[in-house]
């Protein structure tokens, strides 16, 4: 049944894409027109809000620009290791406390109080403790994404197949060997939902410390262009900053499909 | 006997973690940490006073009309968007791109088109959080089941009972994930938008105090911001049981099948 509604959607959502993507780009460049119209017109006055081909053309500037190119590596290195520590952490002590029905019960309630705290409350430590420092950012985005993959490495600890594993253990595979072949595979797409999560979480508040905190990045850059009145600029660098969040997405699901080719909610979409 | 375990369960950790901490700091004052004796003691002086009044409540207030405007236009639009291919796919594109905008970056440039005023960090708060409620309801309108949208079509279910029976039901579990999303991304716009531009609100107080290294009452408006996360994700948790009891129900007939 699933096999027939398959072949009977595909070809038509073939026939569909050309269309679709047409739509999508009109409605990009509906966006940009309206955006040009509305300074142009007088609505809002062109020195609160450029033109978009004025501030069009002072992104590709900026693209030629290496200190645009240093704050964009500075952003992103942030962003990837604070990312990489909160994905080992999170994982590491996932595994540990979702395996263990012990620890699971005894740090729940601690972990239901932790997790709503707002990373923004940390700010002023941050301060405090690193200054405008790298550290200030790698603090606040550990522990925003620490919490996204982590829930979700405990659900996927908490979904394994109990006939699966025993198994396993009547097969005699020890500890090691189950965690590597039954909850490994098992917690996979969650663990990869909690990263494509903790990505995008990751470089908001990676944005936000620069922003707030004046920690080197893109984010302090917009602070800068906005108190020293390089307007255009400053929408430049807002739109460089989408421009990497589509990015960082669209490599998330890119790493996502590729590691979960073998799980059947990938493999549906193809064949089934 | 089994309610004193899931007591102990319960109170045990956060207990072994306060009794550390208060171990951690019996000997010499740390600066940065202080101990919870004194940080008790501030909490109590520094916000059950004119202080709820004057920063605690208008913040909250402010979060609350932004996050209720956001869940409000986000649900409407959504379900305008999600229901009329053509504009679906006209203007999905676009809304991708202002999702992945980082929201704080909105701080800076709604400060210069609308000043630093109230309405301004509300502004803040609805075009930052409205992403996820907006993208989330299309998707769940889009994924309604083809044979009940059938059906309801042949029984004449249409116009605004189709939308209230048929598309907001079968739409709600994803359009409360993206509430989730909304809640939390609310409450940091609250937190930057006072921070980088006020003179009153939370988070301007808890930058005041770090500025002035007045530490216990920094960190004391540190739990105060965790306590209204905490307190916002209870009520969510608690609304979302009561919006979706049918779905984890039907989830938990379907796992059991």
């Amino acid at each position: 049944m699933t096999a027939q509604v398959t072949a009977q959607v595909s070809p038509q959502s073939r026939r569909a894409w050309p269309v679709q993507q047409f739509l999508g780009l009109a409605g990009i460049l509906g966006f940009l027109l309206t955006w040009e119209l509305i300074p142009r017109a007088g609505i809002i006055e062109p020195r609160f809000l450029p033109p978009a081909s004025e501030v069009m053309a002072a992104l590709i500037r900026a693209f030629g620009l290496s200190a645009f190119w240093v704050s964009v590596g500075e952003t992103m290195i942030a962003w990837f290791l604070g990312l990489l520590i909160a994905v080992i952490a999170a994982v590491v002590l996932g595994f540990l406390i979702g395996s263990s029905a012990f620890l699971a019960k005894a740090t729940s309630s601690s972990v239901e109080f932790l997790r709503p705290i707002p990373s923004v409350a940390l700010i002023p430590l941050a301060v405090l403790m690193f200054g405008v420092k790298i550290e200030s950012s790698l603090m606040l985005i550990v522990y925003a994404s620490f919490w996204q993959v982590f829930i979700q490495v405990l659900y996927g600890v908490a979904d394994i197949d109990m006939v699966a594993n025993n198994t396993a253990k009547s097969y005699g595979l020890g500890r090691i060997a189950r965690i590597r072949y039954v909850v490994f595979p098992t917690a996979l797409p969650y663990l990869m939902t909690g990263v494509r999560l903790a990505a995008s979480v990751a470089l908001i508040l990676a944005i936000t410390a620069e922003l707030v905190i004046g920690s080197p990045g893109l984010g302090r850059e917009i602070a800068l262009a906005q108190s020293g009145g390089a307007i255009s600029g400053m929408y430049a660098l807002v739109l460089a900053t989408g421009l990497i969040g589509v990015l960082i997405n669209m490599l998330m699901r890119f790493i996502e499909k590729k590691t979960l080719s073998w799980h059947s909610s990938v493999r549906s979409e193809v064949v089934v | 006997m089994t309610w004193l375990k899931s007591l102990a369960y319960l109170v045990g950790l956060p207990l072994l973690l306060m009794l550390i901490w208060w171990a951690a700091t019996l000997g010499r004052p740390n600066f940065f940490f202080p101990a919870p004796g004194i940080l008790m003691d501030t909490f109590g002086e520094v916000w059950f006073g004119e202080r709820i009044l004057s920063d605690v409540l208008p913040s909250l207030g402010r979060l609350l009309t932004g996050v209720a405007a956001a869940i409000g236009i986000g649900i409407a639009a959504g379900l305008l968007i999600g229901s009329i291919k053509w504009l679906r796919a006209l203007l999905e594109p676009t809304l991708e791109f202002f999702r992945a905008v980082p929201p704080p970056v909105l701080v800076p440039v709604l400060m210069l088109l609308m000043g630093i005023t109230d309405s301004m960090k509300v502004v803040v708060i609805i075009s930052g959080c409205i992403w996820p409620v907006l993208l989330n309801t299309i998707e769940g309108v889009r994924a309604v089941d083809g044979v009940l949208s059938d059906s309801a079509r042949t029984y004449g279910v249409a116009g605004w009972a189709r939308v209230r029976y048929l598309v907001l039901p079968s739409a709600s579990p994803q359009i409360m994930a993206g509430i989730r999303q909304c809640l939390s991304i609310g409450l940091i716009l609250m937190v930057i938008s006072e921070m980088f531009a006020s003179s009153s609100g939370l988070g301007f107080t808890i930058v005041q105090f770090q500025r002035s290294f007045a530490i216990p009452e920094m960190w004391s408006g540190i739990i105060v911001l965790g306590l209204i996360g905490v307190a916002m994700s209870f009520i969510f948790q608690w609304t979302e049981r009561r919006v979706l009891r049918w779905y984890h129900g039907q989830k938990e007939v379907e796992n059991a099948g």
